[in-house]
């Protein structure tokens, strides 16, 4: 038996899975304390008489950390420190970000001596006197999270380590994010994902901490995992550290529920919650990833992402008329105070979907002043903004399956341009649960090996068993196991020929019969 | 003449891209370099090679070195430094600069020390794609001094090779300084003629990479079939369709050298093409037997999105096209393939001209 629990920005769902076979799900409020939300909706699926069917695992899949981004919410004040002097200083770090995601986060940076060359010598040797002075520039700055990004840390990551030594010691309370263990060769993506790592990490206390709790405080006896953005699992204490692992493991959730709900295996997947919609495109099954540098926010990134785009509509959605504008503002959490369906002054996007019949809660008779007019055109223009967004992840022209899951799916309607039709799964409103809940265990190696004294082939096999070895103690099938990604990096230039391999490997976790 | 806006600098970079095959480094960093650095000096202009004046002394610039190296140890302005540099050493001034390769970043390199000194770019390069060594230029196939040379790397380090006695001997002592520079270092040659561009020189290149990207950024745009405009606006072939399913690379004597195995799809499916690299695509073989070899140009493109993939980017599951373009014609003389002819390197097949079907 495995739960899947999705929390949204608006409601969590949740999932008791036995097998394929679904036994119990719920939808509550997400609520402001979020170990109580957790706690409630796991009660909701486990009456309190089979509390020990035995479950192996809890699996929670946030949108905490995307909506944050999106909204610029509650991130860290944050810097970044890149070792580099006197190279690569032409493009400073966030050089290519949007102004106002760079405001968000204040966005300080600081150009110090250090990097590697490609063959391991240092480009220059990192002066400790420059770290602290930026250190404390930082501390003065009120700087919350830093990002320490060297110039090929993935070959040498000594100087990030000493760098954050300096930086802990100096000040102690500021969270640090390391390049090295966030992403790949190309230092400006890199740098991008650790940044966006490092500004999310005082949102990821608080949220990893609250869901421990409430699997704690259940005495469950489960396993905690939360879901990474390639569909794997990662255990709770790796997700506090790494929050941006996370980000987008929604969209991946509900599109993976998605294909298991409906079997249909080639479609776009439109995941609309409380406040954003997350569009993507299933081939065969899975969300397809992006074969080029993916954007967050729209900051390039390059570590392994589903290729999806998300819009701010959402059930929670804020409606203004006169002109008619929808979002990007929404009473998220607030939907059942602040919306005019529950005697609230803000009229929202449920609201206008209430007002047409789409569906059916709050009290209607408090939407009485919402003209026709207003309907019609708020209405119109969500679905306008779903076109939109399906047709930039198309490819070709031909009309495509569309999929609608989530709470809010009722906000869209079933005449879509571009779509050839539109499904609304049965248990569709708790797909991103359902694929939480079926995600598998990933497992990662990664190791440099001396091809001197081994092939390349053998270097390759040893670096996949390893992975595999791991998938498997972390709980996954030995039948399933396999592997979704291998990089290598070469390490020319040392006695030996030597590179560095890293095998990503993915299994089911084993059904209970 | 025109003048670079930064929307033609995204089109470039991708077209810069397609001709590229792979190499030449990533034409995204190529491009915020040159956005970074007009945004700071102001405007660079294109000039037909049909504008130059006979006094003119154009000055090729570009970068060299690994392109594993450049997307993380990226340039600064060492091509800036490079000129001054042989400006200094031979007592004169340049009147305006020519890209040595259209392909990635190179195509964008002149535009760097452009902007600083506000001098103009002539509309063509040395090569009409890429090519991983530096001797490969048709400048020189066709006579044009290959020395002097002044080399440059981000730490104020700059040499000048004032004399060989052969463009491959530029080229290896120049490798070696830019191993020793860390990979990544940048040059300037000495001037040319505006005669001697207009013959020995692809032309139009800068424009033909700017159609290319603009085409596929507007089939994109439209949902069209972004592979269909490219050829479109450069004629070509597919060659292949299909799943990237092994990489094998390895950094040595300065290149980016590897594999790249396909698994067939579509038209394709049962079948395994391999294409292998020395910083560009340079062979791509289908069940062993070449479908095309350079100078004919192999790009690697995301099948849905037409977008270039270097061959720093290739990773384990890409879906891409590999699409055939034939060579410019001053590489597919006889004296043109005895600089980069399929034996130049390594392979023991002769070159046979791509037919477009």
């Amino acid at each position: 038996m495995r739960i899947g629990i999705d929390v949204g920005g608006t409601n969590t769902d949740s999932v008791l899975i036995d097998g394929t076979q679904i036994v119990r799900k719920s939808k509550t409020t997400t609520t402001e304390d979020i170990t109580n939300g957790v706690k409630n909706s796991l009660h909701a699926i486990l009456p309190s008489e089979e509390k020990n069917l035995g479950v192996d695992a809890v699996m929670i899949g946030t949108t905490h950390f995307t909506n944050a981004l999106l909204q610029k919410n509650g991130l860290a004040t944050t810097a970044a420190l890149r070792l580099c002097l006197p190279a690569t200083q032409m493009l400073p770090p966030m050089v290519d970000w949007p102004k106002e995601m760079k405001e968000s986060i204040k966005g300080y940076t600081y150009l110090v001596d250090g990097g590697f060359e490609f063959d391991g010598r240092e480009i220059s040797t990192i002066d400790k006197g420059q770290i602290r002075r930026a250190a404390d520039d930082m501390a003065n700055k009120g700087v919350e999270a830093i990002s320490i990004s060297g110039i090929f840390s993935s070959v040498d990551p000594t100087q990030e380590q000493i760098a954050a030594q300096i930086i802990q010691e100096e000040t102690p309370h500021i969270k640090i994010s390391m390049s090295h263990e966030i992403g790949r060769v190309g230092v400006l993506e890199r740098e991008n994902a650790t940044i966006l790592n490092a500004c999310l990490s005082t949102t990821s206390d608080s949220v990893v901490g609250a869901f421990k709790k409430a699997v704690e405080e259940l005495n469950l006896g489960s396993a905690l995992f939360l879901t990474q953005n390639d569909g794997t699992l990662m255990d709770a204490d790796f997700a506090t550290k790494y929050p941006v692992y996370s980000i987008s493991s929604g969209p991946t959730n509900s599109m993976r529920g998605a294909a298991f709900l409906t079997g249909i295996q080639n479609a776009i997947v439109a995941d609309v919650g409380g406040t954003s919609t997350d569009v993507g495109i299933l081939r065969n099954g899975f969300p397809r990833e992006s074969s080029i540098a993916v954007e967050i926010g729209g900051i390039r990134t390059n570590f392994r992402m589903p290729d999806v785009l998300s819009i701010a509509l959402g059930g929670g959605s804020v409606v203004n008329t006169s002109p008619i504008t929808i979002g990007p503002e929404s009473v998220g959490l607030q939907l059942t105070q602040q919306s005019l369906l529950f005697g609230g002054s803000i009229r929202t996007a449920t609201d206008m979907a209430a007002a047409a019949g789409l569906v059916n809660i709050g009290n209607k008779t408090l939407l009485s002043e919402i003209s026709e007019e207003d309907i019609k055109s708020s209405l119109n223009m969500m679905n306008v903004m779903t076109e939109d967004v399906i047709d930039r992840l198309k490819f070709n022209a031909d009309d495509i399956p569309v999929i609608l899951v989530g709470g809010g799916h009722f906000l869209i309607g079933d005449d879509l341009a571009g779509a050839s039709e539109v499904l609304r799964p049965e248990n569709g409103e708790i797909a991103n649960a359902i694929g939480a809940a079926i995600a598998q265990v990933g497992g990662q190696s990664e190791s440099v090996y001396s091809l001197a004294e081994i092939s390349r082939e053998e270097a390759l096999s040893a670096a996949t068993e390893e992975a595999k070895k791991r998938a498997i103690s972390a709980g996954a099938n030995p039948k399933t196991v396999m592997v979704v990604d291998v990089e290598e990096i070469p390490l020319t230039y040392l006695p030996s020929n030597a590179i560095r391999i890293r095998v990503k490997v993915v299994g089911d976790i084993p059904e209970i019969s | 003449m025109w003048q670079v806006t930064e929307e033609d600098l995204l089109s470039i970079s991708i077209g810069a891209g397609i001709l590229g095959t792979g190499g030449g480094g990533n034409p995204y960093i190529g491009m915020l370099r040159a956005r970074e650095t007009i945004r700071q000096y102001g405007p660079v202009t294109v000039l037909s090679a049909d504008d130059l004046q006979d006094t003119d002394k154009i000055v090729c610039v570009g970068g060299i070195g690994a392109p594993t190296v450049g997307i993380e140890k990226v340039r600064g302005k060492q091509s800036y430094d490079a000129l001054v540099a042989l400006e200094n050493h031979l007592n004169v001034k340049a009147t305006a600069l020519i890209s040595n390769e259209i392909g990635g970043s190179n195509s964008l390199e002149p535009l760097i020390p452009a902007a600083i000194s506000g001098l103009p770019v002539v509309d063509a390069d040395g090569m009409g794609r890429a090519f991983p060594e530096f001797q490969m230029k048709t400048f020189f196939v066709y006579g044009v001094p290959y020395a002097p040379m002044a080399i440059a790397d981000e730490k104020g380090n700059v040499a000048i090779i004032p004399k060989a006695i052969t463009s491959k001997w530029v080229e290896r002592i120049a490798r070696s300084i830019t191993i020793q520079m860390g990979s990544v270092a940048c040059y300037a040659l000495a001037p040319m003629t505006a005669t001697q561009v207009r013959d020995t020189a692809v032309k139009d290149s800068l424009t033909l990479s700017k159609k290319l990207g603009e085409s596929v950024r507007s089939a994109n745009k439209t949902k069209s079939d972004p592979i269909n405009a490219m050829l479109k606006v450069n004629p070509g072939k597919v060659l292949y369709e299909g799943k990237i399913s092994g990489l094998q690379r390895k950094t040595t004597q300065g290149f980016a050298r590897g594999e790249v195995t396909v698994d067939g799809s579509g038209d394709f499916a049962g079948t395994v093409m391999t294409i292998e690299f020395q910083n560009e695509n340079l062979i791509a073989r289908i069940e062993n037997e070449v479908v095309c070899v350079v100078p004919d140009l192999i790009s690697i493109v995301d099948s849905e999105r037409g977008e270039p993939i270097t061959t720093e980017l290739l990773r384990y599951g890409f879906r891409i096209t590999v699409i055939g373009f034939p060579s410019p014609d001053l590489w597919t003389t006889k004296e043109g393939l005895q600089v980069v002819g399929p034996s130049c390197f390594g392979y023991e097949v002769d070159y046979t001209p791509l037919v477009l079907t």
